[in-house]
């Protein structure tokens, strides 16, 4: 066998390599892809007139519980609060930051309390005992009337990002 | 080399056998080849007078009855009753008028005004002497020429349509009323909203079913969904059968469209739309593909060359 | 534990553990092929090339694909086609690549037939190859029903009414098993239990048999080395020797690696000239139009018949009544295996200079092709009598067969 290199085959593998598998990978790649019905199903309206005071409601949205607790006037405001129509409202996902188990709320305390490893979050979701690292995040969300559209970044979202709340 | 291109020929030449034997004429035996007119209408009388738009208003706001029936939303004319409560009545939802005067044939326009059952070719279901009745009466006159009138309210007709009509709309204005498309999310009414609770969208369901239940008693079974249907028969099958149903499926309740040639190649276009949309990709990529594949070949003839040198 | 010193380079460390050196001399660079070849000798690697593909773009449609009644349709024409990013690329190269790999398969099937490469020590490379014909056209058969429509739904129901056996007047009713048909479907129509475990056998159970059969037809492969033009019988060790000395020009044979593969990759290479324009603008054969309607258990379709490359197999089965049918149809699907041991001459030359066994050759191939064609055609009025003079000219053709290879130098 001569110690030529292979030019010709190197030529061909190349082009196959390249020319060939690099689309066809490309290809496998969007086909592994969200399905653009699933990213379009991503927006969720949420109607926050007829929430009670310290009456934690959950929602869904992209598969995810979403607390929404309407804050009485005795409880401390936040930067992270979302003002809808002169009330303040804490909008979270409801997903503990320590390793994702739903915190439940207890009303009496006004905080939110993980059963899974004791983590405890403020009426502002700001974590105050236990193991989460981080506040309970914030979703996108856009303030339109009396009604939130969760996945939506509006205005607010966009500053809260700015200033590193969300 | 000569004798490997014998060999090839050879392969080439039964292949080429067995596949004309199987498809094209095997095919041929199966369909017989129906001959289209382009939408001619040959066989329906031609109306020869100019109309008048402004008098063919009157008339179809009028004597003519067809806003008693007919919505036309382009003049802001609501539809008297709603699609069920119209299905239930006359075993079909009577159409909107606003596009007609565009997507359909003017000489059909005039036969169908004067005589619905002949022009839509559904006589052999609507006789008037064994008093079965198409729920559409022809028009009779209002007391002047009526060729001429049936002229004016043809003309007018054409005078509201909208200049741009999109695939989507003409689908819907001629043949949505009784086909669905769930692929375009269209039912027989119309587009499916969305609905924040359930007990909404079931009773839109509901709605749907009940619709589909009093259709397929009028025309005797459920009009197909058309989603996959223009790959499911050929085009020229389409063509023809759109043209006039009893060519391809003697005895069908489906009545003739009387569709231009333009406002069929737009629902032809809607039907692509949902049921072939990866088209234009594949007629994109194609040329890309088989270019590669023959530079590959080049390339591995090289190589093959280079590597049998000596041998 | 056996005696193991320090490697002093990766190759060596591979060597040690794996003979990885020796395996490739044995499968690559010292696996000798005779130079007497033509394009045909390269149909293998165009049907594993073709294998492949089938199961590249069957991963990505096991990826969205729903084995559901009331989904399979719509995951396969809406979700597949429409929503997934190339899904109608893997669809389409999946549907054509099922009817191609026919094409190459009877092609390479015939090549065997032609040069006698299926006697005198490669018989087991005739019946693996067989048995791999046979379950990739079950493979084929099972892949059709997935998309559940009108062809899926009624090709499952006659093709498992076959199964009903013979009336009891024959044989006391042997194979009349009642409920056998039921209990292939699972169901007394095809339904969902009929459709979810024939998607058990194309996504799991016979492609792992195909690859198995593929291991074992190369296995057969390797001793009885790949046969020649003119069904030369070559002493290899003395080729080998003359190669590696460097006389490639006088030895007759070539190292399958680089020399031999160097060819198969260029045959390859028109062949996916030819197969990616089928894959972009000529599919109808393969994905046929009737498919397109989904499944609906009470509206048969005007014309039924099956994929083309069972036409033949069908058209033995049709012309005759029903107990006859189903034995000559027994028959065909055994016929082909019997061929090395049917052929009593011991002959190894290509077919034209086989006497006899030449006419036979031609013979059955444009039989095979007059029984494809009129098992696409209604079976009515002259083509059944066709069909019928086709199907017996079959059965007679591998009965007459030890007959015609006994005298074919007769001739």
């Amino acid at each position: 066998m001569s110690n030529r290199r292979d030019f010709m085959g190197i030529a061909l593998g190349g082009f196959t390599a390249v020319l060939g598998g690099i689309p066809a990978l490309y290809a496998m790649k969007r086909s592994w892809d969200p399905l653009p019905s699933v990213k379009a199903a991503g927006f969720t309206e949420v109607d926050v007139s007829a929430i009670l005071e310290n009456e934690l409601v959950t929602e869904k949205w992209r598969g995810k519980p979403i607390f929404i607790l309407k804050k009485s006037a005795d409880m401390p405001q936040d930067d992270r609060d979302v003002v809808v129509g002169g009330a303040r409202y804490h909008v979270s996902i409801g997903l503990c930051t320590h390793l994702g188990c739903i915190p439940a709320y207890f009303p009496g305390e006004t905080k939110f309390k993980c059963a899974c490893h004791g983590g405890e979050f403020d009426v502002s979701g700001k974590q105050t005992f236990g193991p989460p690292p981080k506040p309970l995040l914030i979703p996108p969300f856009k303030v339109n009337g009396n009604t939130i559209v969760l996945g939506e970044a509006g205005p607010e979202y966009l500053e809260m990002q700015k200033s590193g709340i969300a | 080399m000569k004798k490997e291109l014998q060999i090839l020929a050879v392969v080439v030449f039964f292949t080429a056998i067995l596949y004309i034997g199987v498809e094209p004429f095997a095919h041929g035996k199966m369909h017989k080849h129906v001959d289209g007119e382009d939408f001619a209408y040959s066989e329906l009388k031609a109306n020869t007078k100019k109309g008048n738009a402004a008098n063919g208003k009157t008339l179809v706001m009028g004597a003519g009855a067809c806003t008693g029936c007919h919505g036309i939303e382009a003049i802001g004319h609501k539809a008297p009753m709603d699609a069920t409560t119209a299905v239930g009545a006359y075993g079909v939802n009577p159409p909107d008028l606003s596009t007609a005067g565009a997507i359909y044939d003017a000489k059909f326009l005039a036969n169908l005004i004067e005589n619905p059952a002949h022009a839509l070719k559904v006589e052999h279901k609507f006789d008037p002497a064994k008093g079965k009745m198409h729920p559409m009466t022809g028009f009779y006159g209002a007391g002047g020429d009526k060729a001429q009138e049936i002229a004016d309210m043809v003309a007018y007709l054409q005078s509201i349509a909208p200049k741009e009509i999109t695939p989507k709309q003409a689908y819907m204005d001629a043949c949505g009323r009784c086909h669905a498309n769930r692929y375009g999310k269209l039912t027989q009414l119309g587009e499916t909203p969305k609905f924040k609770k359930e007990t909404d969208a079931l009773k839109h369901k509901v709605a749907v079913l009940e619709y589909q239940d009093k259709l397929k008693a009028y025309m005797g079974k459920l009009p197909p969904d058309l989603s996959m249907i223009i790959r499911a028969r050929s085009a020229d099958f389409l063509e023809t059968f759109v043209e006039n149903p009893q060519a391809q499926l003697e005895g069908t309740s489906m009545p003739r469209v009387g569709l231009t040639k333009e406002g069929f190649e737009k629902v032809k276009a809607y039907l692509t739309e949902t049921g072939d949309p990866s088209k234009p990709a594949r007629e994109a990529i194609g040329p890309w593909v088989l270019l590669f594949t023959v530079v590959f070949t080049i390339l591995a003839y090289l190589w093959k060359k280079e590597k049998w040198r000596d041998h | 534990m056996a005696h193991f010193e320090k490697a002093n380079s990766v190759q060596e460390w591979l060597d040690q553990r794996l003979a990885v050196t020796t395996v490739k001399k044995v499968m690559a660079l010292e696996y000798w092929i005779p130079k007497n070849i033509n394009f045909l000798w390269a149909m293998g690697m165009v049907l594993a090339v073709t294998f492949a593909l089938l199961t590249i773009s069957g991963i990505f449609l096991l990826m969205y694909y729903q084995p559901n009644v009331d989904t399979a349709f719509d995951s396969v024409n809406y979700t597949i086609m429409t929503e997934v990013g190339f899904g109608w690329l893997w669809r389409h190269i999946h549907g054509v690549a099922a009817s191609v790999v026919f094409l190459v398969m009877y092609i390479h099937m015939f090549t065997g037939i032609y040069y006698g490469s299926y006697k005198k020590g490669r018989e087991m490379i005739w019946i693996s190859g067989m048995l791999l014909f046979v379950t990739f056209s079950a493979e084929a058969f099972s892949g059709y029903m997935l998309p559940w429509g009108q062809m899926s739904y009624w090709a499952g129901m006659v093709i498992t009414n076959l199964f009903e056996g013979f009336s009891p007047d024959i044989a006391g009713g042997i194979m009349n098993a009642p409920g056998l048909v039921e209990w292939i479907r699972g169901d007394y129509v095809p339904g969902q239990a009929f459709l979810t475990r024939f998607f058990m056998l194309h996504v799991l159970l016979l492609p792992l048999a195909i690859m198995g059969l593929i291991g074992l037809h190369f296995a057969a492969l390797r001793i009885p080395h790949v046969n020649n033009q003119d069904g030369e019988e070559i002493d290899y060790d003395e080729a080998a020797k003359l190669y590696k000395e460097g006389k490639t020009k006088e030895s007759k044979v070539i190292p399958f690696q680089p020399v031999f593969l160097s060819k198969d990759v260029f045959v390859l290479g028109v062949y996916l000239i030819f197969f990616f324009y089928l894959v972009f603008y000529h599919f109808n054969f393969a994905m046929d139009p009737v498919n397109f309607d989904p499944a609906d258990g009470l509206k048969t379709p005007a014309h039924i018949y099956p994929e083309w490359y069972f036409l033949w197999s069908y058209e033995i089965l049709r012309p005759f009544p029903k107990d006859p049918g189903l034995i000559a149809f027994g028959f065909a699907q055994v016929a082909f295996f019997l061929l090395p041991f049917l052929d009593k001459s011991d002959t190894v030359a290509p077919a034209n200079r086989r006497g006899l066994f030449k006419y036979w050759f031609w013979i059955m191939i444009v039989d095979m092709i007059v029984l494809t064609v009129m098992g696409k055609l209604p079976p009515t009025g002259i083509w059944n009598h066709i069909g019928l003079v086709a199907a017996v000219v079959f059965i007679a053709l591998f009965v007459a067969l030890p007959w015609v290879t006994k005298n074919e130098n007769k001739a």
